[in-house]
């Protein structure tokens, strides 16, 4: 009896404390399972509510005038019209030099790169620029483009120091879908006795498109949204000049226009209508770069 | 024949150097990029003195040239807290939701918030600035009673939020790397579900995860034009209710109008030249994880 009744005393309080070892488990459990939602939701309803707040406050300032006129002193009206062509004027600048680039110094990474240091020193480089702040980008471009060259502010200026920043991703991407491209593909085309070039312009290449796109309308995605970079090498015009004059123009791009009417000159509308335009290019972005990838997988 | 042949090999050469010169390019400007940095950073601490310039309290560049002071100080302190602050806002929020998407969440959920999680690494950062700057800044005003909401505070929100997807999207990746095989035996062993995740996957993805933290650090000390709106902008030293201003924020504020050859402009160049060497020390720290990972 005496025993028995020991045991039991014995055994009681590791019951109990195996039951709050439970109880605690669960309340523990419940509590990182309430967070890991928590999180997620949090990430979710964020992105809804800058959306949402954005369109709310721009879209009813976001008039067919606003986007068709330049800003004028005199009538003391504004207009976005001139930032929306900078912004074309950048992305053709920036990517009619990255592009060739990119896709060639993906090429040889791939196709050519005999030589494996050579290849690494390419690669570790890419990285390197991946890396870099857009803030250096914009000092050293006007560094390079504006006083040693002898540019003067404007879209070119701007265009070739985005060249430096949009490089790795096309870089990046074409490499990515360059190896998807079955091996068997490139010895079929060899062994009929195409050249390396032939093989690389009439097999490889043809087979890649998808991934180069995909990298080109990410390339262009950073284009439109970057500021930093072009505040001293593209400058803060606010007035329309064609292509041509715009190269060597002073000339804003929509993002920099956003930040010179919220900050310097007061237009919160303003920006916000602005802010509509660019999340409706973000959208317009990532919708077809999710299209191009899905292809891509295909 | 013999000819045609040789022309070939002519232009099968001709191609190869050129490809091999578009990767050229991209080291040059690799290249290009230090070594501007460096031949037009130097000059400013040297004249300034590495110390009086690295250390100094004191951000006046415009006072009398007998009064003028050039100490970074503030602006590297209040880049380093703001970082530190984001990342320790917006590292635990990025985790859980990188092990939720990796692990728990069911796949139609997983693609919404994937897609969410990418528009929002989209945002162009001055839309960020913006509407910290009028949501963010009057909320803080008001909440804690300030002359000013445009704090330090309000500049390490926005930065958390800003680097939310890198975290999220490198350390989902790492957990889906994860073996089956441990999460399989732990459970196995009696351990719930989130037991496994937080004992089992986290822990085996740690070098991935790190990964995540060092690009999220390294997107934060680099965020210029989000951070510039909502910031302040005063060279204080730095302190959660004051406004400040970041290494980066100091060239974006006042390159535009420190005159050609003047003492201030080149001593931003030097501001810019130490903001390098930050990326590129974590630049080393990424590679040394990334091998690890590899290994």
């Amino acid at each position: 009896m005496r025993a028995v009744s020991e045991c039991a005393i014995v055994r009681n309080p590791g019951r109990e404390a195996a039951a709050g070892f439970a109880v605690r488990r669960r309340i523990w459990n419940q509590t990182v399972k309430a967070l890991l939602h928590l999180a997620a939701l949090l990430t979710v309803a964020l992105l809804i509510f800058l959306i949402g707040y954005i369109f709310y406050r721009g879209i009813p300032y976001l008039t067919w005038e606003l986007l068709s006129t330049e800003s004028s002193y005199v009538a003391g009206t504004i207009g976005i019209l001139p930032n929306i062509l900078n912004t074309v004027y950048m992305i053709i600048v920036a990517m009619v030099v990255a592009l060739p680039l990119g896709v060639g110094a993906a090429i040889y990474l791939t196709e050519y790169a005999a030589n494996q240091k050579v290849a690494s020193v390419i690669e570790f480089a890419a990285e390197t620029l991946t890396g870099i702040p857009s803030i250096i980008f914009g000092l050293v471009g006007m560094l390079v483009f504006t006083q040693l060259i002898g540019l003067k502010q404007g879209i070119l200026a701007g265009g070739l120091t985005l060249v430096m920043m949009i490089l790795p991703t096309i870089v990046r991407t074409t490499q990515e879908s360059l190896k998807t491209v079955p091996q068997a593909y490139r010895e079929g085309a060899l062994a009929l006795g195409s050249g390396k070039w032939h093989m690389v312009r009439t097999v490889v290449l043809p087979n890649a498109i998808d991934g180069i796109v995909t990298g080109c309308i990410l390339a262009v995605g950073r284009i439109v949204g970057e500021s930093a970079a072009l505040l001293f090498t593209a400058g803060f015009g606010l007035k329309i000049n064609g292509f041509v004059r715009s190269l060597q123009t002073s000339s804003a791009t929509l993002t920099v226009a956003l930040y010179i009417y919220a900050s310097e000159q007061g237009q919160i509308n303003i920006a916000f209508a602005i802010a509509v335009v660019l999340m409706v290019l973000t959208l317009v972005v990532n919708f077809a770069a999710g299209l191009a990838a899905k292809k891509l997988k295909k | 024949m013999k000819t045609k042949s040789a022309k070939q090999i002519a232009l099968e050469n001709g191609m190869n150097l050129l490809f091999l010169l578009c990767g050229i390019i991209a080291v040059g400007f690799v290249l290009c990029i230090t070594v501007y940095l460096v031949i037009s950073g130097i000059p400013a601490i040297m004249k300034i003195g590495f110390t009086d310039f690295l250390f100094g309290k004191v951000w006046k560049p415009t006072a009398t040239t007998v009064e003028a002071s050039y100490g970074i100080l503030p602006f590297l302190m209040t880049s380093i807290y703001g970082t530190a602050g984001a990342v320790a806002i917006g590292v635990p929020i990025g985790l859980l939701t990188a092990v939720y998407l990796a692990k728990a969440a069911p796949k139609k959920v997983a693609d919404i918030i994937r897609t969410a999680v990418q528009l929002l690494a989209g945002i162009p950062s001055v839309v960020y600035g913006l509407v910290g700057m009028i949501i963010l800044v009057p909320g803080i005003q008001k909440l804690f009673h300030l002359s000013s909401g445009a704090t330090l505070l309000a500049a390490i929100f926005v930065l958390a939020i800003m680097i939310l997807p890198s975290i999220i999207n490198v350390s989902e990746t790492a957990l889906r790397a994860v073996p089956k095989e441990y999460e399989e035996a732990s459970m196995a062993m009696g351990a719930t579900e989130l037991e496994t995740y937080f004992r089992v996957s986290v822990p085996a993805a740690k070098s991935g995860i790190a990964t995540a933290i060092v690009l999220g650090v390294g997107r934060a000390i680099g965020e210029a034009m989000a951070i510039i709106m909502v910031s302040g902008n005063v060279p204080n030293m730095p302190g959660l209710f004051r406004p400040v201003r970041f290494m980066t924020t100091a060239i974006a504020s006042e390159m535009s109008y420190a005159s050609v050859g003047s003492l201030q402009r080149e001593a931003l160049f030097s501001i810019g030249l130490v903001l390098f060497l930050f990326i590129m020390l974590i630049n080393v720290l990424l590679n040394v994880f990334i091998k690890r990972k590899g290994a």
